[in-house]
């Protein structure tokens, strides 16, 4: 399989800050909101150089999303940051109506994602959030997988015209896309060929799922492992290419099985390509407080949680 | 003053057309458009500086966002008797694949509207987003926004408000329609506000009152008074006191017509008090 180097870890969130840096630069249209969270979403640099462009809002995320609406009416594009479930569960509606119903050009940027937020515990954790954007007619939703990916698509987002939610994560990891890949929304990325198996993850299972590749490997089962960085519009075709000649698949996330990438691969599967499948998700619980390792363990997130599914699913071929 | 019996024209016109556009479908929201009537026909006809034609970022131009967007009746009527879309449109209020949605929206690209309104409490702050992007567009023109009474228990509005006072947001004239009245009853009754001027003085906005929301004379000078208070530091808040269901003897002071259309004869009542002005639709 191919193998793939980690050039040292990092954070996803400071991918994000520095796409903003370079956004900064190079678009005079972008301009950052935050509720309160400026040193968490690693967005400073693009504070000091853009000052003018920068809106601190406060801890009053609806206010920030109404704000980011109004802003696009002057030709603006708006990059709002706060925690993940500060960025969806809590304004939903303003969401809803004020971005998505109206056909704004926000950029709902979401730190924090999923369960590897660790010891502030599951009243930050969120699980759902996924689910809950890409149910919104027209928001297109990406979950990149490191450092450089998430650099990547933070201003690759700036070009696209329309309400995007980017999620990405706290704890520093392996960062092993190559640092000049061109990001495109909704282009599934082919990092392994294999035959028996394939494996789709998003975020931070994909680094799990080559570790899992790799261990299957020296058990003589050849996984195929595609990184979906875009959940919504997903990218049908690299999938149903993948399965058709595997015959089976394991989806891997760091959502709950419900509403997340492996929900919408089932879906577009039953219709078009019936497959088993597996899932590598949160089984329908919050979580808890706990390093992110502790974490991924205990709910089933990381490199054997896969390999277990991957076994599991070649049974039922 | 010629100006204002013009004015008083458009107004008398506007009613009728919210009471037909109502009528027709059975349902819609008459009272509070009947009592904002002319405050939206002085913004349009007297107040706002706009150009012609539409474009969704309105370089150059004042631009107004409804907030209570349930009042639609009054805004479709007033945005095509000024010109954004053919006034025949107005028949097609809340029918099926009409661009005048029960609520006001973008999605079907209907001139004259930016943004989305109904789910309450949402629009000062994108008014206020407006108003940031004309900052930075170094573009002079200014904000206009109308909110209901019963609107602002939404807890959105005083994030706005905190932020539109903290950071000196002087380009935006936020009207509050002050006719004591909501869904369930009297504003006082169903969660009293307290001192709304107090409130927004706290706030650190500057407030003025139009004690006669319904004389367009007093509308038209108070609106004016209020543009001449922007620019100075201060967000400005007018409070306009306004009579729901204005107009139409039976609909006044009562909550009975916040959502509710007239029947046959009422409708033939009601437009027997407002005389046909400039040709209905």
């Amino acid at each position: 399989m191919t193998k793939y180097v980690d050039q040292g870890k990092n954070d996803t969130r400071s991918g994000y800050g520095a796409g903003m840096t370079e956004l900064g630069r190079t678009n005079p249209n972008v301009v950052a909101l935050c509720a309160d969270l400026v040193g968490s979403l690693k967005i400073q640099t693009f504070i000091d150089e853009n000052p003018e462009r920068f809106f601190q809002v406060g801890i009053a995320e609806a206010n920030m999303m109404g704000i980011a609406a109004g802003l696009t009416i002057g030709g603006k594009i708006p990059f709002t940051g706060t925690f993940a479930n500060f960025s969806t569960g809590r304004v939903y509606d303003q969401i809803r109506q004020s971005i998505a119903y109206s056909g704004k050009n926000v950029k709902i940027c979401a730190s924090h994602a999923g369960i590897t937020l660790g010891e502030d515990g599951a009243t930050h954790q969120i699980l759902e959030d996924i689910g809950l954007m890409k149910m919104l007619p027209g928001m297109v939703v990406i979950n990149p997988c490191d450092y450089n990916q998430t650099k990547a698509a933070t201003i690759a987002i700036a070009d696209y015209e329309g309400p995007v939610y980017l999620r990405f994560g706290r704890p520093k990891v392996a960062n092993f896309t190559p640092v000049d890949q061109k990001f495109e929304i909704g282009k599934a990325v082919m990092l392994s060929e294999g035959t028996d198996v394939t494996i789709v993850a998003t975020g931070h299972l994909v680094w799990e799922s080559l570790i899992a590749a790799e261990a299957l490997e020296a058990q003589g089962i050849s996984a195929e492992v595609i990184n979906i960085h875009t959940i919504k519009p997903l990218d049908a075709a690299a999938v149903l290419k993948s399965v058709k000649k595997t015959g089976c698949i394991v989806t891997a996330e760091e959502h709950n099985y419900l509403g997340g990438l492996g929900e919408s691969i089932a879906g577009m599967l039953a219709t078009q390509h019936p497959t088993p499948q597996e899932f590598v998700a949160t089984q329908d619980t919050f979580g808890e407080s706990g390093t992110p390792e502790q974490l991924m363990e205990k709910y089933g997130l990381n490199n054997k949680a896969i390999e277990k599914a991957v076994l599991k699913v070649l049974t039922r071929k | 003053m010629p100006k204002t019996e013009e004015l008083q024209d458009i107004v008398l016109q506007t009613r009728r057309d919210i009471l037909r556009m109502v009528h027709k479908v059975n349902s819609g929201h008459p009272g509070g458009s009947l009592g904002c009537t002319e405050f939206f026909v002085a913004l349009y006809h007297e107040i706002m500086e706009l150009k012609d034609g539409f474009d969704m970022d309105g370089y150059g131009e004042d631009l107004f966002f409804l907030s209570n967007g349930h009042i639609s009746p009054v805004y479709y009527s007033v945005l095509a008797r000024k010109g954004y879309f053919p006034v025949e449109e107005l028949n097609t209020f809340r029918l099926i694949d009409s661009r005048l949605q029960g609520h006001p929206t973008t999605h079907e690209g209907l001139p004259g509207i930016r943004i989305a309104s109904g789910s309450l409490g949402q629009g000062m702050s994108v008014a206020l987003g407006a108003a940031e992007a004309k900052k930075l567009n170094g573009d002079k023109s200014l904000i206009y926004s109308l909110h209901g009474d019963g609107e602002l228990q939404e807890g959105q509005n005083w994030e706005a408000i905190m932020y539109a006072a903290g950071n000196k947001i002087d380009n935006l004239i936020a009207t509050i329609d002050l006719n004591g009245k909501q869904i369930d009853g009297a504003t006082d009754d169903v969660l009293p506000m307290g001192d709304i001027k107090a409130k927004f003085e706290a706030f650190g906005w500057d407030v003025l009152e139009i004690k006669e929301g319904n004389d367009m004379q007093a509308v038209v000078k108070g609106m004016q008074e209020a543009k001449s208070r922007t620019g100075k530091g201060k967000p400005v808040c007018v409070l306009l006191h306004t009579v729901m269901g204005n107009g139409v003897d039976f609909m006044m002071y009562t909550h009975a017509w916040h959502g509710k259309a007239p029947n046959d004869e009422q409708l033939e009542n009601a437009l027997g008090q407002n005389a046909e002005t400039l040709g209905d639709y």
